[in-house]
């Protein structure tokens, strides 16, 4: 496939690897904040290849994992109700509220669909008339503008059944969340690629700056994430800290700005609940007043109470504090197929990457 | 956190969604974040959504940088 | 407490099927039949070694791009019993039909049915028909069961797999999991991506030609090549590694997995076998395997490393080494 195959050559690989050691000296920890990288890390068995003075720790990049369980609880309450279609991304589908997933609702009776866009939950919504269908609204700034869009388009053409539970949440906040609390050295970030496409470069440099933490745009494939690597060391190395866009092909430094408009039209910024993490203040998007009638919120609806699994340390992983194995229920009582916190259900999880592939 | 996948613009509709092909698979897509497409282009694509154009020019620049094994 | 309910995962062929089947099945049934957990029983009755297989077939489509499921429900009963090493010989062919259901579609899955048993060399000996309420099954669901003869000598099995013996795979890897899907409401796309849905009785045959001594055949049907590989060394307590870049899967199958994020290893096919088979024969059997029709692009794509747990390692394209996990749950679309 363009655009894919050519970043993964061993050659190249190897070349890479070789500078990489040529040049690293100090003993640093680098966070890859998007679970897409953890992904890509892990599956492409990148951890074992770098030498033993750079370690890499997983960040909060993964919608599913960082949304609270009471959102879950919540969408789970929508969708036990009479008369409603609950549209969610198939990554939304197996993750745990207090007593129940959708998955588990599903089978209970409840008219759950897996869309691969948001354009195709308001199809279902033109095509069911009758019934009010609610899209469990996860992303980051990547899926945020098709939420956005969705939402434009069902006022253009007065779709009035649909509605969104906006859980959508924004990147650099957290990070810098992450700085402030001191809890993980982090010499550098390997930052989101395709967060980046939408936000651009600029949102990072208050980190590099304020903060002496070097920032490098990454794309996907293999070879993208080992010349990150390698650029931010030779960052480190160098004493520098500044925002550097490895993913030039696709990253812009002022970003998409369609989309980052679509986004303002609909969304507010809003202080927002992490699980595990805690509430980041201006770290979420919450449907403006203005489109308040697609807000799955105006419906009043009663969910169970809040449970929190016992003994689940989601929080410290999310935070990069400890990794998994050093969570007493990894792999005995948590795992993918009866997964206790979001961390491992989601593909993209700290906790599922390191039980699939490590 | 968000899967996206490089394709290329093969026919752009009235409705402003475009056929685009990934690797021998054709999927229909949104252009409303990237109206200025055009048809040959590639795009980024993500759940349903063309979110960026690739600067093919940029594309090839980590081969010709690492290839000879130059810093 | 809540009751626990059976989910569409406990079907999927990966990890919580075969939870589900040690801890329910064979707990009940046990025997040493059943224990070996192949895709099939070899009896022994009277002196006559006969292959015994059942299975179910319930897919949606009924209709896909390469097959359709009258004839996937005799080549994957044929070719589970060519898996224990058999010359399939009989089956049986049991219908559910939803009340409603046409009957020109009828006529098609049975002429499909009929066409498919003249390829495959099987009668259809027994059968059996119900027709339940509307709402009590999803169009038609079929059942087919099979016998045959194994040769003297033949003693293939999932535990049978020895240190050293090369894993070969008959082409790529991948194609019937996406050619259903490309079919299903909501994930539409356009691709010319044909099921895999092959009989594979043929090419077995031609392989045992060349030599008895093939230790294990699997067909990599739900839960993928990667769920398959790890029953495997499961039940023979070995380690196995297979390279990355030797997996031969077409680039339609790679896009369609990008777009949804699919793991191409935990894919679905229905005309595949993995045979592990001790490195001197192998370059023979592989050699005998490429001149069938169902074994042109076969390929090697790993070996058995050392006695231990379990465990499935890939050496990945760039150089890199990672572990191969059974598939947990049947695999969404999703978009992170």
């Amino acid at each position: 496939m363009k655009y894919i195959d050519e970043y993964k050559n061993k050659e190249i690989a190897q070349n890479i690897l070789w500078q990489i050691r040529r040049i690293s000296k100090k003993k640093i920890n680098l966070m890859e904040v998007c679970g897409t990288h953890t992904v890509a890390i892990f599956r492409n068995g990148i951890r074992k290849m770098l030498p033993q003075n750079i370690n890499l720790i997983s960040g909060p990049g993964c919608p599913v994992c960082v949304t609270p369980i009471q959102y879950i609880d919540e969408i789970i309450a929508f969708s036990r109700k009479d008369n409603f279609i609950i549209t969610t991304f198939g990554d939304m589908i197996r993750v745990p509220g207090s007593t129940s997933t959708l998955e588990k609702e599903k089978a209970n009776g409840s008219d759950v669909r897996i869309v691969y866009s948001t354009l195709d939950a308001l199809k279902i919504a033109y095509d069911n008339p009758a019934k009010n269908i609610v899209f469990m609204g996860i992303g980051f700034e990547t899926t945020s503008p098709t939420i956005a869009r969705a939402i434009l388009k069902a006022e253009e053409e007065k779709i009035k059944n649909f509605s969104v539970l906006s859980v959508a949440k924004i990147i650099p906040p957290a990070m810098r969340f992450l700085l402030e609390s001191g809890e993980v050295n982090i010499d550098g970030f390997i930052c989101p690629g395709h967060v980046s496409a939408i936000i651009g470069s600029k949102p990072y440099s208050l980190i590099a700056f304020q903060y002496g933490v070097p920032c490098v745009i990454s794309g996907f494939e293999p070879l993208d994430i080992l010349q990150s690597i390698y650029l931010l060391i030779r960052q480190i190395e160098n004493g520098r800290a500044e925002v550097e866009i490895q993913y030039e092909r696709v990253v812009k430094p002022e970003g998409n700005k369609i989309a980052m408009d679509k986004i303002n039209e609909v969304f507010k910024v809003v202080d927002s609940d992490w699980r595990g993490i805690g509430n980041i203040p201006l770290s979420g998007l919450e449907i403006k007043d203005k489109y308040g009638k697609f807000n799955a919120r105006k419906f009043a609806i009663k969910k169970e109470e809040t449970k929190e699994p016992k003994g689940c340390l989601c929080g410290e992983v999310l935070r990069g504090v400890i990794t998994p194995p050093e969570c007493p229920l990894f792999k005995n009582i948590c795992t993918p197929e009866d997964p206790k916190g979001a961390c491992m259900v989601s593909t993209e999880g700290t906790c599922a990457a390191y039980y699939k592939y490590n | 956190m968000c899967l996206a996948i490089p394709g290329k613009v093969k026919k752009i509709f009235n409705d402003n969604t475009a056929e685009i092909e990934i690797g021998g698979i054709v999927k229909r897509a949104s252009l409303d974040l990237i109206p200025q497409v055009v048809v040959g282009d590639y795009v980024l694509l993500h759940a349903g959504f063309a979110i960026e154009v690739i600067d093919q020019e940029k594309a090839l620049e980590i081969s010709k940088a690492w290839e000879g094994n130059i810093d | 407490m809540k009751e626990e309910k059976i989910l569409l995962s406990h079907g999927s062929g990966g990890k919580l099927s075969y939870n589900l089947i040690k801890e329910l099945f064979l707990a009940n049934f046990n025997n040493s039949y059943l224990e070996r957990l192949d895709d099939g029983a070899v009896l022994n009755i009277d002196g006559l070694r006969l292959a015994y297989t059942t299975d179910s077939y319930t897919v949606d489509p009924l209709f896909f791009n390469g097959g359709n499921i009258g004839e996937l429900a005799v080549y994957g009963t044929v070719n589970d019993l060519a898996m224990c090493g058999a010359e399939p010989s009989y089956l049986s062919c049991s219908f559910i039909i939803e009340e409603g259901f046409p009957l020109s579609l009828l006529e098609k899955i049975i002429s499909s049915i009929k066409k498919a048993s003249l390829v495959a060399h099987v009668d259809i000996v027994t059968g059996d028909t119900k027709v339940v309420n509307k709402g009590a099954a999803d169009k038609i669901f079929i059942n087919t069961t099979g016998i045959g003869v194994v040769k003297e000598g033949i003693n293939i099995s999932g535990n049978n797999a020895q240190v050293g013996d090369l894993i070969v795979i008959n082409g790529p890897i991948g194609n019937h999991g996406i050619a259903v899907l490309s079919e299903r409401e909501g994930l539409k796309f356009e691709t010319e991506i044909k099921s895999d849905t092959a009989p594979l009785s043929s090419l077995v045959a031609e392989m045992l030609e060349v030599s008895k001594d093939i230790h294990v055949l699997r067909d990599p049907t739900r839960g993928g090549l990667s769920t398959t590989l790890n029953e495997i060394a499961l039940s023979s307590k070995v380690d196995i590694e297979i390279n990355e870049g030797d997996i031969p899967i077409q680039e339609e199958v790679r896009a369609a997995c990008e777009i949804l994020g699919y793991d191409p290893l935990c894919l679905a096919n229905e005309g595949k076998l993995v045979a592990f088979i001790p490195s001197k024969i192998a370059p023979n059997v592989l050699k005998k395997m490429k001149e069938n029709k169902y074994g042109k692009e076969s390929k090697i794509i790993g070996r058995v490393v050392k006695k231990s747990e379990g465990k499935v390692y890939l050496n990945t394209t760039i150089g890199g080494e990672r572990i191969v996990d059974m598939l947990t749950g049947e695999q969404l679309p999703r978009i992170c």
